[in-house]
């Protein structure tokens, strides 16, 4: 994986630097909190219920054991001892004082980590598949992209005052893990007829107050000319994208407002008109970041593991691990090891210095030194052997990891919610708590199978409502926690916004509902059938019956 | 009046500001000045016919384009930041630089703010005028926090993969 050089360091400790100054003119009372506000925002930093909150960027959701262990000593020691992935997989610290953050910095800079551009209206932290570079459905490495992105859109003096935030994901797989549909910019890389690379380019989807799927403005954009090409679309909505109303700042009003044609025709027209070679990176520097995502190390081994199958026969709760934790790797006798931040009545996406300790050995011993994070709130072991994978698990179980139920109705997505963030006009973490305990007993979410539930505390949909197959909304009734249930969303390469389930309902009354719903299901549903599947074929009406006759 | 700083060598330098910034409604006074693009546009050459230069003060929206064809007679271009987080400007700044090739001064006008010097020099901007009471000094070290850059903007500056290719040539 990519290493940061000399130049890359220099950026981050040359920002530490800045930032300690900063802080040092706020503590010293030269600067208002009025005044700091813009610069804290720009280094991550947010002012929440509680606390500071830190939101440390995951560059495309890779981290090496270093890093992961440098997180958990900055958790144990700068905060309560844990730290929460979030969607857009960063880790958040939500308890961290003022004083400490500059130290913070440089112990992130050390490790080549930091908080940059994780706030404010600026292009953040990219998002990719959490599979690249191990899965066999993928094109090219995404992260190569990715990366290369990063480096371009860091302190980009053009870009670092938007309308609102800007937000790219890019993933070279058929399956979308990356949900780029719900991104301002979301890239597919394929090959053209003639075995080119080239992306499908998405602009204007996104979640929030008014959500929307990705329009596509380029089919076939060759790869050399990314850079030109999102500084064109990056411009355009620089230039014209509405500043007068926080809530229709995003790409997604100005395209929908111009309808996608005509927004591609003002992209075009300004990428005509720029100097692309001045943008787009030479082939030299593809190259090295190329040569930094190459595979390197992987054995040879058979493509069935001895050890791997007795284990899954020996042992009812490894082979179960094995069915919904474990996915198939690109190279035979290797396995992606997915590990579940969602153990049952615990808070989603949340994990402690112990834990990530943990995680940082079994990358350094088993997975050649990588862990990634999904969107999905997990954290994932991507290079296994199968071999390894029973003292993998064991390790997982021995600290409360090995929770199998990836993707099933306990993988819960949530915000922090009113718990923590004060933008939230409900918690998010009790719901998902009290659905997930419902769905404790694993014989009965397997049997339910995939299903995807998401929880925002409030309109700006962190935690993805719309595109849950129950998405769940927390909304404010004079004073009163009432949650809004949407079914039939999907983040995935089916993208589809949820449509309205039927009245609020009370606190109380999420979780039972979510048990109708499951009932509903499970008695409507075909062979073969994923919740999201007998949704689509039954319709709304059954569950609607299944949740409010009795209510009323 | 505002107090000017002018971008020379890779420094902010305080100078003396030969125009005058003057509104719609203010009567033209002698001298060079900065007017809007509207009386820019209905007053511009009887002005430009005067012994004086004619600076063009643009709102955000007002496209950096429309003086296309008078770039060559203006004297300073002044793009206004009605609010320091409206970055409008900043394309507008570039475009001026890297495509209308414009040689003028570009002014940045409005709420300007120091820790905004870096991203304007990259710009193109050479004209300041600081809401926030910053001193040249503090503008230049602000502008040089950073070594290294990640894109090439016309600031003369190598980005990281120009840089790059000079490290492995020196190899």
């Amino acid at each position: 994986m990519y290493r940061y050089d000399q130049i890359d360091r220099e950026m981050l400790a040359d920002r530490a630097a800045e930032f300690r100054a900063q802080c040092a003119r706020r503590l010293a009372g030269e600067i208002t909190e009025d005044q700091f506000k813009p610069i804290r925002l720009m280094n991550g930093l947010y002012l929440q219920l509680h606390a500071y909150m830190l939101r440390i960027a995951i560059p495309y959701g890779t981290l090496t054991s270093a890093k992961l262990r440098a997180l958990a000593h900055i958790a144990r020691t700068y905060d309560k001892g844990y730290g929460h992935f979030t969607t857009r997989t960063n880790l958040q610290l939500h308890w961290i004082k003022l004083r400490d953050a500059p130290d913070i910095l440089d112990e992130l800079a050390r490790v080549d980590l930091h908080a940059i551009q994780t706030s404010g209206n600026c292009i953040r932290n990219l998002t990719t598949d959490p599979h690249a570079g191990a899965t066999a459905d993928e094109v090219d490495d995404p992260r190569i992209w990715a990366e290369a992105i990063r480096q371009w859109s860091t302190f980009h003096p053009e870009f670092s005052f938007l309308p609102r935030k800007f937000k790219i994901a890019v993933t070279a797989a058929a399956k979308d893990r990356a949900a780029i549909r719900v991104y301002d910019i979301g890239l597919r890389l394929h090959r053209d007829a003639a075995g080119e690379l080239v992306f499908t380019v998405m602009v204007g989807g996104g979640l929030g107050r008014t959500p929307y799927l990705g329009a596509t403005i380029r089919q076939a954009l060759p790869v050399r000319h990314l850079l030109s090409y999102l500084q064109a679309i990056l411009r355009v909505f620089n230039r014209h994208g509405r500043r007068d109303n926080i809530w229709k700042a995003r790409i997604k009003v100005l395209v929908a407002s111009l309808g996608a044609e005509a927004f591609a025709r003002q992209v075009d027209a300004e990428w005509e008109a720029s100097d692309k070679t001045a943008v787009d990176l030479p082939d030299t520097e593809l190259a090295r970041i190329r040569a930094a995502f190459a595979p390197a190390g992987f054995a040879t081994l058979p493509p069935v593991s001895p050890a791997f199958e007795a284990a899954r026969r020996a042992d009812p709760a490894f082979a179960r691990f094995a069915r919904n934790n474990v996915t198939p790797h690109k190279i035979p006798g290797y396995g992606l090891v997915n590990v579940s931040l969602k153990v049952p009545g615990e808070t989603p996406g949340d994990c402690s210095a112990e834990q990530m300790d943990v995680l940082a050995d079994l990358a350094s011993r088993y997975s050649m030194d990588e862990v990634r994070v999904t969107y999905e709130q997990n954290l994932l072991l991507p290079h296994v052997k199968l071999d390894d994978i029973p003292a993998v698990y064991a390790t997982l179980a021995a600290v409360g990891l090995a929770t199998a139920n990836i993707a099933l109705v306990s993988d819960i997505i949530a915000c922090p919610g009113l718990d923590y963030c004060a933008l939230a006009n409900a918690r998010a973490i009790p719901i998902a708590q009290d659905i997930a305990r419902r769905f404790s007993d694993p014989d009965v979410a397997e049997k339910v199978g995939e299903l995807k539930i998401k929880i925002s505390g409030c309109i700006n949909a962190c935690g993805h409502h719309h595109v849950g197959n129950i998405g769940i909304l927390g909304v404010d009734k004079k004073g009163e926690e009432f949650y809004q249930l949407t079914l039939g969303g999907s983040g995935d390469d089916d993208a589809t916004l949820g449509q309205s389930l039927g009245p609020a309902l009370p606190a109380d009354k999420v979780a039972p509902a979510v048990d109708q719903l499951v009932a509903v299901y499970l008695r409507e549903r075909r062979e073969g059938e994923r919740f999201l599947d007998t949704f689509r074929r039954a319709g709304l009406a059954p569950f609607k019956e299944g949740v409010y006759a009795e209510a009323v | 009046m505002p107090k000017l700083f002018r971008w020379r060598a890779g420094e902010a330098v305080a100078a003396e500001d030969p125009f005058t910034a003057v509104d719609d409604d203010q009567v033209i006074p002698q001298g060079d000045v900065i007017i809007s693009l509207t009386r820019f546009q209905s007053e511009g050459d009887r002005l430009l016919g005067g012994c004086r230069q004619v600076g063009v003060r643009l709102a955000p929206d007002e496209a950096v384009e429309a003086l296309a064809y008078d770039l060559p007679r203006i004297g300073v271009v002044a793009l206004a930041f009605p609010k320091f987080r409206d970055g409008r400007a900043f394309s507008a700044a570039r475009v001026l630089r890297e495509r209308l090739a414009y040689g003028g001064e570009v002014r940045a006008v409005g709420d300007v703010l120091l820790e905004q010097a870096r991203y304007m020099v990259r710009c193109g901007f050479d004209g300041f005028e600081p809401a926030d009471g910053s001193t040249p000094a503090q503008w230049t070290a602000v502008a040089h926090r950073f070594r290294h850059v990640y894109q090439r903007t016309r600031d003369g500056l190598a980005p990281a993969f120009v840089e790059r290719e000079g490290l492995d040539h020196g190899l």
